[in-house]
């Protein structure tokens, strides 16, 4: 087909031959890319950091709240947070793939689709993370509630592993839709019920001194969601992209 | 190098495409026409594996689709009327994003040659938010050639750009072809691509109503030959 590719200014590039090292490396790229866009905008980390902490701001003078009632109100205060503030995350995150047509231009790349989405997942979840890094110290000052808990910390790792992995697949089927901005939360509340009302237990059970064997039902329930979705999204979504 | 075989795509009850048929031999440069719904874009995205045709045979590059879509993309270059680059990345950046994305090897070395190619290696280091649309539009052919494609699929590359911008995107579209490349692009402005396809193909109602080559069509000129396919 080539007229003759030594006198081609764009010699024939050859690919990695190693499908394994191309999808992660795909990942890689992925994260690298959402990172570096974000180093440079601050679009998506400045409005979710925002909204947190207008978030716990409101709680603390809305409720106005005891010292016992305070420990006993605080994760669920803290789950409904980080839940609001993930779903500005995970919307901002598809739009701006959406923008420019670049979504179409990921589904392009020669690469299982998963590689997408598990490069879109480890994005969203080191958004939600720092969010989070950031939201824990304010609330521990504003409600002067001890939140340094391993356990907590444990528990705040595995919900926004378990939430990430539904967001990250429902917002790319909401991306896809005009009413976008409106069809995420209406299609993720009602699947990641499970996961807030486990998180909401586990992290009362820590703060409340519970004992470990207590709370293991609950992280139990919190690691098999992550898995388990993890797991469809890796299968379907290469259906859920496609037109 | 494009083999299409009664491609029938339907949106719910809505049928785009009607048993379509399709063929480009390898190196030809084919402008598809039509006007606005007709379903050139459709038939691009479905040529790209961005949507499952309802039915029909398609084999880009030797490769099947849907079932070798993989191997399809990695033989295929698409340029649309959206620049698919990131804002928030400089030029050199998202080449080199791409260039990962398509596992390409001496990566560093490729960005340069295709920055050169397209004229903007001294806009390497800007960001593409600050880029006029003809410089994304050109920075746009260079992700798509960036792998070395063998097909590149241009959907109204032209869109939004001024008489200049054209022009050089022209120029650049010339020049990818020159290194023979299979070249389908569609459009619906016919003194755009007079003179840089070499076949003519018109898509009406979802099927394939006239093909020709540019000799055939110099002879009573490229808006007759539109106008009588059309009318078929």
């Amino acid at each position: 087909m080539r007229p003759d590719s030594t006198s081609s200014p764009l010699p024939a590039q050859k690919s990695s031959s190693r499908p394994n090292a191309s999808y992660i490396k795909s990942i890689g790229a992925i994260l690298w890319k959402d990172l570096a866009a974000e180093v440079r905008s601050r679009e998506l980390l400045t409005a979710m950091l925002v909204f947190a902490l207008l978030v716990i701001l409101i709680f603390n003078f809305a409720l106005d709240l005891d010292a016992a009632t305070r420990r006993v109100a605080t994760p669920g205060i803290l789950w409904a947070t980080f839940a609001f503030a993930g779903t500005l995350g995970l919307n901002r995150s598809m739009a701006l793939e959406k923008d420019r047509g670049c979504f179409d231009g990921l589904l392009l790349a020669p690469v299982d689709r998963s590689a997408i989405y598990f490069g879109k997942l480890i994005s969203n979840l080191v958004f939600m993370l720092i969010v989070e890094a950031v939201v824990l110290p304010v609330y521990s000052v504003l409600y002067n509630t001890n939140l340094f808990n391993p356990g907590l910390v444990c528990v705040i790792l595995l919900g926004s592993l378990g939430y990430v992995a539904v967001g990250t697949l429902l917002s790319s089927m909401a991306v896809q839709t005009r009413t976008r901005d409106v069809l995420l939360p209406i299609l993720l509340f009602p699947v990641i019920i499970p996961i807030l009302i486990a998180a909401v237990k586990a992290s009362s059970g820590f703060l409340q001194g519970v004992a470990l064997a207590d709370n293991m039902p609950y992280i139990n329930l919190l690691l098999v969601y992550a898995v388990i979705f993890t797991a469809v999204a890796f299968m379907v979504f290469d259906y859920v992209v496609e037109e | 190098m494009i083999v299409v075989k009664k491609l029938v795509k339907r949106f719910g009850l809505k049928t785009v495409l009607r048993g379509l048929n399709f063929e480009v031999q390898d190196g030809e440069f084919v402008a598809l026409l039509g006007p606005n719904g007709s379903g050139k874009t459709t038939f691009l995205r479905i040529l790209s594996s961005l949507a499952r045709p309802t039915s029909g045979e398609i084999s880009v590059a030797g490769f099947q689709l849907p079932d070798q879509a993989s191997a399809v993309r990695r033989n295929l270059g698409v340029v649309s009327h959206l620049p698919l680059l990131y804002g928030d990345l400089t030029a050199e950046e998202n080449l080199h994003f791409y260039g990962k994305m398509y596992a390409v090897s001496n990566l560093n070395q490729r960005i340069d040659q295709v920055l050169e190619l397209v004229g903007m290696l001294t806009h390497r280091r800007e960001l593409i938010r600050t880029f006029s649309r003809g410089m994304q539009q050109r920075l746009a052919i260079g992700r798509a050639t960036l792998h070395d494609p063998q097909v590149l699929l241009l959907d109204e590359p032209h869109t939004g750009l001024d008489q200049d911008a054209c022009g050089m995107l022209d120029h650049l579209l010339r020049e990818v072809s020159g290194q023979g490349r299979t070249i389908v692009l569609t459009s619906h402005d016919l003194s755009r691509v007079e003179d840089l396809a070499t076949r003519f193909d018109v898509l009406s109602q979802g099927v394939i109503t006239a093909s020709a080559g540019r000799i055939d069509v110099r002879r009573n000129g490229l808006a007759e030959f539109y106008r009588l396919a059309l009318a078929n």
